[in-house]
């Protein structure tokens, strides 16, 4: 299959549906790639025109405002507007909810106003619309999975529902973890933690997560973030349970389990 | 002479309101030292706000058991405060149970109504007392409420306590001297609460408890002015505070970070310099150094915090043994602010004293520990958002200071000159595609 970008599309005189937001961790990650990919070919198969924006993309800036540097935040928020502007963007759909909350949330008022998805809620409305069919037995029928809840999904902007939803379509057994929707457990990642050391303490944010995750004896725990994926597959691996335990996202999920 | 005690009460009600009053002004004084910030948009939403979360306690409900219990106390204490009406008026007027004669058989209905509440009171905040001090409930005994906070509680209940008893005691007293046909008197039939006790009195001489009724009355209402007066020193402020700070409580996604237009507007003028005015001021400060900084809504917050602790409870890095603690970022915030008031107070404009709410109060690992999960706002009852002022600290840090962990600066230059947080090749950044 060919993703197309914004540029490619242009030059052809059209007009994508949605616009794919890879986002950083998508884009560079080995292990977010493979949710990207997934969600790539959901799209390609059930015949969603999209485009991404390729080498045009860059950071939507969350990670800098949230450790503090609002100048790195407005610079990449200019840019990245400037583009999706550029290329008159109405509709965007993302795997990152991260680059969801800026985007949806922070975007508007810097004069970046696009009707935002995240890929949870996306993937809701074709099932819902009959476009994505799960196969008879799927690959996760029966099985247990355990929702992981993003913080920037969950509490920044209330969805629940609608990677519970997708799981669902799934036909396997959903567990809750104690702390779960509104109440759910941080991975650990959000707020440039991603990336630098945790500050002294007992206990990873990620172990105690995963504890949890691993107590509901499910086999798969399920995601809708690259970062609590990565901090998930990090606990998973820390306590040595990565042969009995999968960390995949939704997307993933889907993708193995569609007609 | 007969006038004495009325005299005596009107002074005492003039000075409590009088020192209230002037308490109260000084808090929203500085409260206004914040920021100002226009938060009046959609008042349906807010009025909505302030029903459901203040009035009807709707996050509380999370744990429904404490939720009753708490609205006990709540409730019954608001409602027994109706009986003060009468008891301000009796001791105006040098009247006793002045609704009596008006009210009728409803009087004892309505009083009946009072001390079942003022029981429930009671046992609550005994109950209330025993998870603080004897079960020792995890975030009571939290290093955060060491000294004074620890007390301000326990004072609180014992108060609640103390003046629920004196209620009940002053009605027993009554049903006793009602029996014995003293004129001022009058039958009001028996309480359904107070009446219990009377047994341990009749003992006593009419003129021994006509004593103890007048003192059991004169603490009551004594100590109902000091509670009050007491309020705006004490963590119980919230009974108050809570109504405007739900009214006032961000109606965006909690996701959302504040916007800072000045920055906006100096990466436009950078970018488009025919935009940029021949006179544009540079901004005063980045971030929050000190309460100054923040908005009123964040010090609103400070003074509405009753420091119950869900929020630090909630706290991923405060759970996983990190120092962080968002009820001490709220008490923090408080603190200085009041050391601000007393400053302003004392040399009438604020007078540098050399320190600040960042760095004096709150410290960097506090603040680099926060994962900006919002667990915190959420767990708040009372609508309070310790991230706001965390994240606008973070920026002073980063934007004031230049103080960022090493690996952050990495994390920012990577941003500035790949486009990713990672150092990777931005052509590569569609390199998955080509996989397919």
């Amino acid at each position: 299959m060919k993703v197309r970008t914004m540029a490619e599309m242009m030059q052809s005189g059209e007009n994508p549906e949605i616009l794919f937001w890879v986002g950083c961790a998508g884009s560079f990650d080995q292990r977010a790639q493979k949710i990207t990919k997934a969600f790539a070919t959901i799209l390609d198969k059930v015949g969603v025109n999209f485009a991404i924006l390729g080498k045009e993309e860059a950071c939507t800036g969350d990670p800098a405002r949230r450790a503090g540097n609002e100048f790195l935040f407005q610079m990449m928020a200019y840019q990245n507007i400037q583009i999706l502007n550029g290329y008159g963007i109405k509709k965007i759909v993302t795997t990152c909810p991260h680059c969801f909350n800026t985007l949806k949330n922070e975007y508007p008022e810097l004069g970046g106003n696009y009707e935002v998805l995240h890929h949870a809620s996306f993937l809701q409305q074709l099932l819902d619309e009959g476009k994505i069919k799960i196969k008879e037995g799927g690959n996760f029928k029966g099985k247990k999975i355990s929702y992981h809840d993003s913080c920037y999904l969950g509490r920044s902007n209330n969805i629940y529902e609608a990677p519970r939803k997708v799981l669902e379509a799934l036909d396997s057994e959903l567990v809750e973890m104690k702390r779960c929707k509104s109440n759910g457990l941080c991975c650990g990642a959000g707020g440039a933690q991603m990336f630098k050391e945790d500050e002294p303490g007992d206990k990873r944010i990620n172990i105690e997560r995963t504890d949890e995750a691993l107590a509901t004896g499910a086999s798969v725990i399920a995601a809708a973030c690259p970062f609590c994926n990565t901090m998930m597959t990090d606990g998973v691996k820390n306590r040595e349970q990565e042969n009995t335990v999968a960390v995949l996202d939704i997307a993933e999920l889907i993708a193995a389990s569609m007609e | 002479m007969a006038f004495l005690p009325q005299i005596l009460f009107l002074i005492l009600t003039a000075v409590a309101i009088w020192l209230f009053s002037k308490k109260a002004i000084e808090i929203k004084r500085n409260i206004f030292l914040g920021k100002p910030e226009d938060l009046n948009n959609h008042p349906q939403e807010r009025w909505k706000n302030l029903f459901l979360l203040a009035l009807g306690q709707k996050k509380m409900f999370k744990n429904p058991l404490v939720a009753i219990m708490h609205l006990v106390v709540y409730a019954g204490f608001i409602i027994i405060n109706i009986e003060v009406l009468e008891i301000v008026l009796d001791g105006i007027l040098g009247t006793h149970r002045l609704f009596l004669p008006f009210l009728g058989a409803a009087y004892a209905w309505l009083i009946n109504a009072f001390e079942v509440l003022a029981l429930l009171v009671l046992i609550v905040c005994v109950i209330f007392l025993i998870r603080r001090n004897i079960i020792k409930l995890k975030r009571f005994v939290s290093k955060d409420l060491n000294g004074w906070p620890r007390s301000d509680a326990n004072y609180i209940l014992i108060t609640e306590i103390v003046l629920m008893a004196l209620f009940l005691k002053m009605n027993a007293i009554d049903q006793v001297l009602q029996t014995r046909g003293l004129e001022h008197y009058q039958p009001t039939g028996a309480f359904l609460i107070s009446s219990q006790l009377t047994p341990l009195l009749e003992g006593y001489s009419s003129e021994a408890l006509v004593v103890f009724e007048r003192i059991c009355w004169w603490l009551h209402i004594a100590g109902i002015f000091a509670f009050l007066n007491y309020l705006p020193y004490s963590k119980h402020l919230h009974i108050m505070l809570a109504f405007p700070n739900a009214y006032y409580a961000r109606l965006e996604p909690q996701g959302k970070m504040h916007n800072m237009v000045a920055i906006q507007n100096e990466v436009l003028y950078a970018m488009q310099p025919e935009l940029a005015p021949t006179d544009a001021a540079p901004p005063a400060r980045f971030g929050a150094k000190d309460i100054f900084d923040l908005s009123w809504k964040n010090l609103l917050d400070a003074y509405s915090c009753t420091e119950c602790g869900r929020c630090t409870s909630a706290c991923p890095a405060n759970t996983t043994g990190k120092l962080l603690s968002p009820r001490k970022i709220m008490m923090d915030t408080r603190d200085r602010l009041e050391e601000v008031g007393k400053n302003i107070n004392t040399n009438k404009n604020f007078v540098d004293d050399g320190k600040s709410l960042l760095h004096n109060y709150i410290s960097v690992e506090e603040l680099r520990a926060c994962t900006t999960c919002n667990a915190c706002v959420e767990a708040c009852p009372v609508s309070i958002s310790p991230l706001e002022i965390i994240l606008e600290l973070r920026r002073s840090l980063i934007m004031e200071e230049s103080n960022a962990p090493q690996e952050w600066n990495g994390t920012f230059s990577n941003i500035e000159n790949n486009f990713a947080p990672w150092k990777f090749s931005p052509d590569d950044r569609d390199q998955w595609a080509s996989e397919l």
